[in-house]
């Protein structure tokens, strides 16, 4: 492991997870807490209660100005320009070749964007949102001074309507309120990446504490826990969400990745969207694809899938689906090769253990009150 | 973190107890914290012959696989298969029900070079 502490940030939540004895790990650049009593019992919390995770390493970029609302469409794959005030959307940003830069979360508030990307990604993607500006825009790094917290699970809503009043019951998926100016600006959005019914807040990093606080003391101890990265990802995984970096880059294009439905080539002109046009036209020679395996063997980041012996495929995430009860992995596979049923292979130590594709989510039992995927920790 | 006096280790994180010519083996407190819940633990049958420092096994926990390390060279004289049905016991119990296998040493020199308890806690205060 590489010795970057001293060089790495710290969110604003960082004495709370200190305090609860988390075990911590450098992530994207922060100092995150990957587990606190261990991944399975927080795992289950998720799926069962409700579980708050710090994901104040995700990066804020507000775009502002009379062509805010245009130049968001144009750098985006999906609609958010003509979207109301109040809604979310999760959309891919791309390369002129239809590569994913990042994939992210859009929020309408008003006539500016605010843009949600993934902490790995924040400064490339700060560039280059920069770099395709046009000078009716201005582009607003809101990184520092924004806290994150995922409050998710089947009872998230009790605990969120405790504090926030009955319009957080009034929320529908993908959608947001805002409330106060300035320090006291908060955003509450029906978001997560977990599977489960859930809500992201947003405060200024001056309130993070007391907000953290406040969540914790709405619930019951028996009812809410603290939950850390590594949960964050069994739980993302079993629903197939992709996970940039792993599933997704700038090698893959979102219609390989199963992101379809994110791309609108109705609309005139977006970044990537040429070859985009092409891929759609041509279909694409790999897809990403949900396995559940048999046996116990995990399969990892970079193990072959193969049928009948000749490799068809690569896993790009693979772990233990603590609540299917079986290995579940996502890899790209040859198209011949990623209907749902099909029995593969995946090579794990030089051992073979059989697969099934199956169609994502993996995971059906959730919460959660729509199946599309949507975005990264 | 618990590392008992009466046990030897390694410096990848397995502990020996030593019975006449038998040597139990599992993996330490430490290590068991490092890779976090174990899901899956792959051991080798009895009879099968090990080499110290030569993996006999692999670990599997939620966010890595680790391989296992034989302190000791000899013959697999038992395998804990408790382990089989739940894993977790490795980190419940990482020096008594989580133990993994025990061989039937054939050099008892090679135990002379396994670590003491306080020599191991030295090797992991260099780790944190």
């Amino acid at each position: 492991m590489l010795d970057t502490t001293s060089t790495l940030k710290r969110t604003p939540f960082y004495a709370r997870h200190v305090a609860l004895g988390a075990k911590m790990v450098p992530f994207a650049g922060f100092e995150m807490p990957i587990q606190y009593e261990g991944i399975v019992a927080e795992h289950r919390a998720v799926r069962g209660g409700v579980g708050v995770f710090d994901v104040s390493h995700m990066g804020e970029i507000r775009l502002r100005g009379s062509g805010a609302r245009d130049y968001a469409n144009r750098l985006l794959t999906n609609e958010v320009g003509s979207i109301p005030e109040g809604k979310a959307v999760y959309t891919p940003m791309c390369l002129e070749t239809g590569g994913i830069v990042d994939d992210l979360l859009v929020y309408a508030t008003g006539s500016d964007r605010l843009l949600v990307v993934n902490a790995a990604n924040f400064e490339k993607d700060l560039a280059w949102i920069r770099e395709h500006a046009p000078s009716n825009v201005t582009v607003v790094d809101e990184n520092e001074e924004t806290a994150q917290l995922a409050v998710q699970g089947p009872r998230a809503e009790d605990v969120m309507a405790r504090l926030y009043g009955d319009r957080v019951k009034e929320l529908g998926f993908y959608t947001f309120f805002e409330e106060g100016k300035g320090e006291d600006w908060t955003l509450v959005s029906r978001t997560g990446y977990t599977g489960e019914d859930g809500f992201e807040v947003y405060v200024k990093a001056s309130r993070a504490l007391r907000t953290w606080d406040s969540v914790f003391e709405a619930g019951t101890p028996a009812l809410i826990r603290p939950v850390g990265l590594g949960a964050r990802d069994t739980l993302r995984l079993e629903m197939g969400y992709c996970l940039y970096g792993n599933d997704i880059d700038e090698t893959r294009n979102p219609l390989e990745a199963g992101l379809g439905w994110t791309v609108r080539f109705e609309k005139p002109a977006f970044l990537g969207k040429e070859a985009l046009v092409v891929a759609e036209r041509d279909g694409t020679t790999e897809r990403l694809v949900g396995l559940v395996l048999e046996g116990e063997r995990i399969a990892r980041h970079g193990s072959e899938v193969a049928s009948q012996g000749r490799t068809v495929g690569t896993v790009t995430s693979g772990s233990m689906g603590i609540s299917i009860g079986k290995p579940v992995a996502m890899a790209y596979t040859h198209r011949d090769h990623a209907r749902a049923g099909t029995k593969l292979e995946v090579r794990t130590r030089g051992q073979e253990t059989p697969a099934s594709v199956v169609t994502r989510p993996m995971y059906r039992g959730g919460s959660v009150r729509s199946p599309k995927p949507r975005r990264n920790p | 973190m618990k590392v008992p006096k009466d046990l030897r280790y390694t410096k990848e994180h397995e502990w020996v107890r030593l019975r006449g010519q038998e040597a139990e083996v599992g993996i330490t407190d430490f290590a068991q914290g490092e890779l976090g819940d174990v899901v899956f633990v792959e051991l080798p049958a009895v009879g099968t012959r090990v080499a110290q420092m030569k993996s006999f096994g692999t670990i599997d926990a939620v966010k890595t696989v680790s391989d296992l390390f034989a302190p000791v060279s000899g013959e697999v004289a038992a395998v804990n298969t408790d382990l089989k049905n739940d894993p977790a016991l490795i980190n419940q119990s990482p020096y008594e029900k989580g133990w993994m296998i025990r061989i039937k040493m054939a050099n008892l020199a090679e135990a002379d070079a396994l670590l003491s308890a306080e020599a191991y806690e030295k090797a992991l205060g260099a780790h944190a």
